[in-house]
């Protein structure tokens, strides 16, 4: 079919068009790492006590002796061949800390995405179909709220208002309760390794886990999806073929919901691309807030300590997260709009 | 006699704008009996479509009906809900609008639009609906029927675009079809068949017809009856025969005086304008030998391998003005852009006072000694000024640029000069675009492009976008701007009629070549190419003789 093939070379193009953005992404963090102050071989030394030449063993060892360019060299040589470095925090390849610990971020942050989507769309229609009145109003204060309060504030109220409070919520430590049992690891998604192994009770546990911090991501979020809805369906609500809609009799749900509703989301899917990737940096404050095990609070542990491998291994992961949700995005675009296709 | 199908009674309409309450409608008493073809015409903000809109119940928010009654088939639906009108809207009164690309929903096939409009009011399989959208295609005349059904709008052309609304809206065998301004936008020969169409379809069907118009010829050509509205009221109502041959009320008169017809001049468009009743002297009315510009072999390729522009060559003498016509696609505003330099050609030369401005680029030609010489009025008048500038601006940014004027007194009254040259009123210059009208607009656009004293200026669909009457006073202002200045034009517009009073000499084009070129009044009188005669006889008109001597030819016919 030639719509799947026109969207398979747009896509195709945008992939090509990526890697000299990573490439730069690579140097660019790589640099950042060797001039911020701190120097890892002290902090990695045994103690406080440790002898220059200990440090300078450590220096030897991690290779930051050699001059820059043939570090960078180094470097590069090492990702082609999928070798990260190892962390010295946890003592681990860093590829494979960010396998184990990047399902907990992408599902935390998808939930929440589904959250703000399934809350942003009707409040934002609502909000357009009836402009200025008291639901109107109201979607904007809920959108403000949820901008002005950091995360890390609404995150806590909502522990203290759920966990400690009203006490529904479990305590917020981690992916699943210690007493729930872990599911074999098969995506490293929770809730669906858990729905594979059958073990509803874990499912159950391991989603009221995930409930508070995606909605406090959510929260975060609700207010670019649903003044974008609301834009959108206002202008889509004034537009010539709605009003051929209305003039030719059909239903009002038909109208709102496949004339203009359809065409509104258009400008949303666009937003929804680049709230995704806010998303997964903006985790780190939700992942320290409730304990959980995510790449973003790892790259932030990692950072703190001038640890290299880790933090640069991040920024290669987000950026490659990125250019992919940019395509998927483009996909999508192609698939509700036929006019992108031709061009 | 029965009772009328749709009767409006001293209907008044007020919208709440930001400056207070406006009364768009001021008391509009109309009838239409079934079967029968009204024409509503009257310029912009004469309350022709606000009246169609209240019928239809599809007013704006801002928009109230504060007097009056609409019945339809004997029922009242001034105010009727939406339950009530949900099933009469598309059933058995139904619309359609102008510009029919922007009408039909971007990102749905058509043949599923036209099926959502028979699935409202009958049940229909979608497998039904669908055979039944199919042969609502094959009744509009659209060749492939059976492909463009999964056709989205944008790989349509305009005109079955509109070809495909007339389907929707007759989809249900209304009984009222409300079409506005159908064919606004479309080209002469595509507006004959679209409005040929709707003729035959709601004569057969019969169906009654409210045509709303700009355009008095095709009002005189294709109704029964036509009603004049004027700032919100009827103020004349009569067959057409009458209503122009003999038109009673001043503005009526004004209306129809003011429509370039096949035998109108420029100078007896305008009644009143005050402008100098003496034309003044043209200031060289010989050709010379040496042409202004010549354009030769002119070849635009576009990135698309379109060809746009194919082996056009002609001259044009200083002083003289030379029409450009022709179709959507024939590639006349190509032309006009090639010359002026906003585009690079793909091969040929464009003389100008003897040296080929073709070999600057159109990026660098803004630097070239020739820029100030030729000169651009745009079609849209609104789009094409700045927003933040006021008229004032406007007038004198090619005088800053182009003719180096720096002195802040000096260019103040050249900028006067330029207005009063217009007929632009000075306290207007410190006015925006948004706080002008479309007559204003059109007058600062003008004064902008003749400010650094051109010796070519191109015309773009000068007057495409403005009212009858302000088209006529601005043709007006144009061929006496002409006479004093002995400037030439290339004068580009899809309205023969305007071009034939503008321009000694016409080229007529067509995908992109040139079909016929000659003096404009030989060339419209007697063409000689089949295209030529085709776009002429296309133009609608008015003719009082011909008018009545349908009319006889259709009651013989009934």
């Amino acid at each position: 079919m030639s719509l799947a093939a026109g969207i398979a070379r747009r896509a195709g193009r945008r992939a090509l068009s990526s890697v000299p953005a990573l490439f730069g992404v690579i140097v660019f963090t790589f640099l950042l790492m060797r001039v911020l102050p701190g120097d890892p071989a002290v902090f990695f030394a045994s103690g406080p006590n440790a002898g220059q030449a200990e440090i300078q063993m450590i220096r030897e060892q991690m290779g930051l002796d050699k001059p820059i360019p043939q570090q960078l060299l180094l470097y590069l040589k090492d990702i082609a061949t999928g070798n990260l470095g190892r962390s010295m925090n946890t003592g681990q390849p860093v590829v494979t800390d960010l396998i184990n610990r990047l399902p907990a971020s992408l599902e935390l942050t998808f939930t929440a995405l589904l959250f703000a989507l399934s809350l942003a769309l009707p409040l934002g229609i609502l909000a357009a179909l009836k402009p200025n009145s008291l639901i109107d109003h109201g979607v904007r204060f809920l959108c403000s709220l949820g901008v002005c309060v950091p995360t890390f504030v609404s995150g806590l109220l909502l522990i203290y208002a759920f966990y400690y409070i009203l006490g529904i919520a479990p305590d917020p430590t981690g992916r699943l309760d210690v007493f729930a049992a872990q599911p074999p690891v098969v995506t490293g998604f929770m809730l669906i390794d858990a729905a594979i192994a059958g073990e509803w009770e874990s499912w159950r546990a391991a989603a009221s886990q995930l409930v508070l911090p995606a909605a406090t991501m959510a929260l975060f979020v609700l207010a670019p999806l649903a003044r974008m809805t609301r834009a959108a369906m206002l202008a889509v609500m004034t537009s010539d073929f709605v009003r051929t809609g209305e003039a030719l009799g059909l239903s009002r749900r038909r109208v709102v919901l496949v004339y203009a509703l359809r065409n509104a989301l258009l400008p949303v899917i666009t937003i929804m691309g680049i709230v995704f990737s806010t998303m997964l940096g903006a985790n780190v404050l939700v992942e320290k807030v409730f304990s959980w095990p995510g790449v973003a609070s790892y790259a932030l542990d990692a950072l703190l300590t001038s640890d290299y491998a880790p933090v640069q291994g991040f920024v290669l992961l987000m950026a490659f997260i990125f250019v992919l949700v940019n395509l998927t995005i483009d996909v999508l675009y192609g698939l509700a709009d036929p006019r992108v296709s031709i061009e | 006699m029965t009772a009328p199908l749709l009767t409006i009674d001293d209907l008044k309409v007020t919208f709440s704008t930001r400056n207070g309450l406006v009364e768009a409608l001021k008391g509009v008493s109309l009838s239409l009996d079934a079967g029968e073809t009204l024409g509503i015409v009257g310029e912009s903000g004469s309350g022709k479509s606000v009246t169609a809109f209240s019928v239809m119940q599809l007013l704006d928010h801002a928009g109230r009906i504060t007097n009056g009654r609409i019945t339809f088939r004997g029922q009242d639906i001034t105010r009727a809900s939406r339950s009530m009108l949900q099933p009469l809207r598309g059933a058995a009164m139904s619309m359609i609008f102008q510009n029919p690309r922007a009408a039909l929903n971007p990102i749905r096939t058509v043949g599923l639009q036209i099926a959502d409009v028979l699935r409202a009011h009958e049940p229909l399989s979608a497998r039904e609906a669908r055979a039944r959208a199919l042969k609502l295609l094959e009744a509009v005349l659209i060749r492939d029927p059976e492909e463009r059904l999964d056709a989205y709008p944008h790989e349509l052309s305009g005109g079955m675009c509109q070809r495909v609304m007339i389907a929707m809206a007759i989809a249900c065998e209304p009984a009222l079809l409300i079409a506005d301004e159908p064919t606004t936008g479309l080209d002469v020969t595509t507006q004959k068949t679209v409005m040929d169409l709707l003729a035959e379809i709601t004569a057969r069907r019969g169906m009654a017809m409210i045509l709303i118009t700009h355009d008095l010829g095709l009002a005189a050509q294709y109704c029964q009856r036509v009603a004049v509205m004027e700032q919100g009221l009827v103020v004349e109502q009569a067959v057409p025969a009458s209503l122009f041959g003999a038109p009673r009320h001043p503005y009526t008169k004004r209306l129809v005086a003011a429509s370039p017809t096949r035998l109108s001049t420029v100078d007896s468009l305008v009644v009143d304008a005050g402008e100098p009743a003496v034309p003044a002297p043209r200031v060289s009315s010989r050709r010379p030998a040496e042409p202004l510009l010549a354009v030769s072999g002119l070849v635009k390729t576009f990135d698309n391998g379109f060809r746009g522009v194919d082996d056009v060559s002609f001259d044009l003498a200083p002083g003289e003005s030379l029409g450009l016509v022709g179709e959507s696609g024939s590639g006349k505003s190509t032309i006009s852009r090639l010359v002026c330099r906003l585009l690079d050609h793909s091969a040929g030369t464009i003389g100008f006072d003897g040296e080929d401005i073709g070999k600057v680029t159109s990026r660098d030609f803004y630097r070239s000694r020739f820029r100030k010489d030729i000169q651009i009025v745009f079609q849209d008048h609104g789009d094409s000024l700045n927003p933040r500038f006021s008229a004032f601006d406007c007038i004198a940014d090619p005088l800053k640029l182009l003719a180096g004027v720096q002195d802040g007194r000096e260019l103040r009254r050249q900028v006067e000069d330029c207005a009063r040259r217009v007929g632009l009123p000075s306290e207007f210059l410190d006015r925006f675009p948004h706080q002008l009208s479309g007559g204003q607009k059109a007058r600062v656009g003008i004064a902008r492009a003749i400010a650094a004293k051109p010796r070519l200026l191109v015309l773009d669909e000068p007057t495409a976008a403005l009212d009858v009457s302000v088209q006529a006073v601005i043709l007006h202002l144009l061929d006496r701007l002409r006479r004093e200045t002995g400037l030439a034009y290339l004068f580009v517009s899809h309205d023969l009629n305007v071009v034939r009073m503008m321009c000694e000499r016409t080229i007529v084009l067509q995908k992109g070549r040139i079909v016929e070129q000659g003096p404009s009044g030989a060339l419209f009188t007697d063409p000689a190419s089949d295209y030529a005669r085709e776009l002429i006889a296309a133009i609608p008109h008015f003719d009082p003789e011909a008018a009545t001597a349908r009319h006889r030819e259709a009651a013989t016919a009934g």
